[in-house]
């Protein structure tokens, strides 16, 4: 019985396909968004999760921020310049270091001395100076490709060293070695040089490698924080990272909210810490929130989809009056009747739902493959979808089926 | 008596002011093997006690047995029932199902009474091929003329062996060629398989050749 009213289903989809399709299409449209969202949530947080574990999941970032002088909106258009007195001093964060040494592995320091272009005969690359200290590697992951980063020696001594990528050592010296020749940076404030002793891999930013003019794009050249102060002159810093020992992070955050809270005060400025882990909470609850929109306006369609699927199957009842009335002659029951119209709806809004995922799992694998993130497909958020667009069409379906099977023969064969 | 219909009313619009008897108290008996012709002018009832006959519908009073069971005090699924097993329609229109082929709307009262694919199709094919039309199985009602659709209709009709096919001018929407060998077909159905017929028609040549003429007249049977 049940594949009969199959085959009959199938039958009657077959003959009307244009209708078929246009009555499909709120339902398409609704599950394709509601698969798509889904998929891209997916990908977007699986992306984030790894993005933001190579960033350094167990690292706190500080940074001063303006007071917020009680709800006045003006402040924050206008952000105050920092003044050098404001400023975190080196010896602040050292003291921090020692008294929080089991929580802190390391501090990372930085400190932009000015933008560049290191030129070597004919041959040049752009280079943004920027001071660092030991730590600030570990933080920031870097991968070196040849030689030794900064380390602790360089920084006491003062010395004239430098780390650059390997984009900028192709540009300058192509294949040759750079390690130990003499960078030459053209500044504004004048010619700096530098004794290359690494080169370390740049990292790629998304969407950045399309542009065209790639080998003029800027790379940062790392020299001792202590070059970079002696230099700009200020032993001051409006933000630090720190590394947390056995990646207890939101530990280390506290300690740092207790500490500077206590020992930095300001009128104008104060102390906020950034930890990656509550970060992506946030984004990922963002997400969430956006999904849940895009959910509902996906529940619209599919509602609007639902009722399209109804009014379609109420007009094949209708035309299909004298069928019914033969049938119910036959001896057809009334539950007869009623499965038959059923099926019907459901195969239809199944059809729907079946090229609705195929358009969702489309629009996600684009949006995958622009986006450069991988594609993750949940099969049971498939399998649901599947489901619901069953229920749907048992649901709406089930009004005008029912409708069918309590038609009166004698009315339905006399129908014209 | 395979079917006995006593006092028959049937009445519409009851209660109101333009309430109409269509049937006045109608009493017919028939037996298992006859083969009867219902004649009478065009809105005597003819088509209203037909249905009344076949189960479609219930008289506003009066009592119905069909090989004993009770009709006028079914409900809805019971009276589908009975179509179904009972009761075998031939329609002026054919009303084959459309985009189905000519074997399965053989084989549909079959489905309804939850009978197995292997055996449906078998019995659907040796209908077909009783009434003439094996060879064109497979065709669908757009592909029949007129004719073939009759006979497909009376091998449906047949299906599940019922006690009485019914026929409410079977011949009416066809030409006179083609409607003598319609006729030739019930004539044969009853002589062979001893099939009890009730047929309902305008012509008088294919009224002589039933068994029996009941003539009906302002929804009174006038003479049986
Ligand atoms: N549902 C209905 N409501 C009201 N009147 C009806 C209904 N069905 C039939 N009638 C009336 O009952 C009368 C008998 O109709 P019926 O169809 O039985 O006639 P008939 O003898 O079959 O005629 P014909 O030879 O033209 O087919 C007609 O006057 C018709 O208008
Ligand atoms: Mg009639």
């Amino acid at each position: 019985m049940l594949l009969e009213n199959l085959g009959l289903a199938l039958e009657s989809l077959r003959a009307n396909k244009m209708r078929a399709m246009l009555t499909m299409l709120g339902i398409i449209i609704g599950i394709s968004s509601v698969i798509a969202i889904l998929s891209i949530g997916n990908s977007l947080t699986n992306g984030l999760s790894s993005e933001v574990g190579s960033l350094g999941a167990s690292t706190v970032y500080v940074s001063l921020t303006a007071k917020t002088s009680s709800g006045s909106t003006a402040d924050v258009l206008s952000v105050p310049r920092i003044n050098d007195q404001d400023l975190l001093s080196e010896d602040l964060i050292n003291q921090f270091a020692e008294t929080y040494s089991e929580n802190v592995k390391a501090i990372s320091l930085n400190q932009n001395v000015a933008d560049g272009t290191a030129r070597e005969g004919k041959r040049y690359a752009n280079m943004s100076i920027v001071g660092v200290n030991t730590g600030y590697g570990m933080a920031n992951e870097v991968e070196l490709v040849k030689g030794r980063f900064i380390n602790d020696k360089d920084v006491v001594g003062v010395k004239s060293v430098g780390v650059i990528s390997d984009k900028a050592a192709k540009n300058l010296y192509g294949n040759e070695d750079p390690l130990l020749k003499e960078a030459k940076v053209y500044t504004q404030k004048g010619v700096r040089s530098y004794t290359i002793v690494g080169v370390y891999k740049s990292k790629e930013t998304p969407g950045a490698s399309s542009m065209a003019n790639e080998k003029d794009s800027s790379t940062s050249v790392y020299i001792p924080l202590s070059t970079a102060s002696q230099e700009t002159g200020t032993k001051g810093y409006s933000s630090f990272a720190a590394i947390a020992a056995d990646q207890k992070v939101s530990l280390l955050g506290e300690k740092i909210d207790k500490f500077f809270g206590a020992n930095y005060r300001n009128e104008k400025w104060e102390i906020k810490t950034i930890n990656m882990e509550s970060e992506l909470e946030s984004i990922i609850k963002m997400l969430g929130m956006a999904s849940m929109a895009v959910g509902v306006i996906a529940g619209i369609s599919l509602v609007v989809g639902g009722v399209g699927v109804m009014n379609i199957m109420l007009v094949s009842v209708t035309e299909r009056t004298r069928e019914i009335g033969a049938r119910k002659a036959l001896g057809a029951k009334r539950s007869h009747i009623r499965a038959q119209f059923v099926i019907e709806s459901v195969i239809l809004s199944l059809a729907g739902g079946v090229i609705g995922i195929t358009l969702g799992v489309a629009i996600a694998s684009l949006f995958a493959m622009f986006a450069k993130q991988t594609l993750s497909l949940d099969i049971r958020q498939i399998a649901m979808c599947v489901a619901f667009s069953m229920a749907i069409g048992i649901f709406f379906g089930y009004y005008p089926a029912n409708k069918a099977s309590k038609l009166d023969p004698i009315e339905a064969l006399r129908y014209e | 008596m395979l079917l006995e219909l006593k006092n028959i009313v049937k009445k519409y619009y009851i209660g109101t002011e333009n309430e109409l008897e269509i049937l006045k108290n109608v009493s017919l008996s028939v037996r298992k093997g006859e083969f009867v012709a219902i004649v009478g002018p065009s809105g005597s009832g003819k088509s209203t006690f037909m249905n009344m006959i076949g189960a479609l519908d219930k008289p506003t009073s009066g009592e119905y047995f069909l090989n004993g069971n009770p009709v006028h005090k079914m409900d809805d699924d019971e009276l589908s029932e009975i179509r179904n097993r009972e009761i075998g329609f031939v329609f002026q229109n054919f009303n084959l199902i459309p985009r189905s082929s000519a074997l399965k709307n053989v084989a549909l009262p079959m489905l309804y009474a939850g009978i197995s694919k292997s055996k449906r199709m078998a019995r659907a094919k040796d209908l077909l091929g009783l009434v003439g039309m094996g060879e064109r199985a497979g065709h669908q009602p757009n592909e029949l003329s007129g004719g073939q659709k009759q006979r497909v209709a009376i091998a449906r009709a047949l299906a599940n062996d019922p006690a009485i096919l019914l026929a409410d001018e079977p011949t009416g929407a066809l030409d006179s060629k083609t409607g003598d060998m319609i006729m030739e077909l019930f004539l044969k159905i009853n002589r062979e398989e001893g099939k009890t017929i009730v047929l309902i028609t305008h012509s008088e040549k294919l009224a002589s050749q039933s068994g029996r003429v009941v003539a009906v007249s302002d929804g009174k049977i006038t003479n049986q």
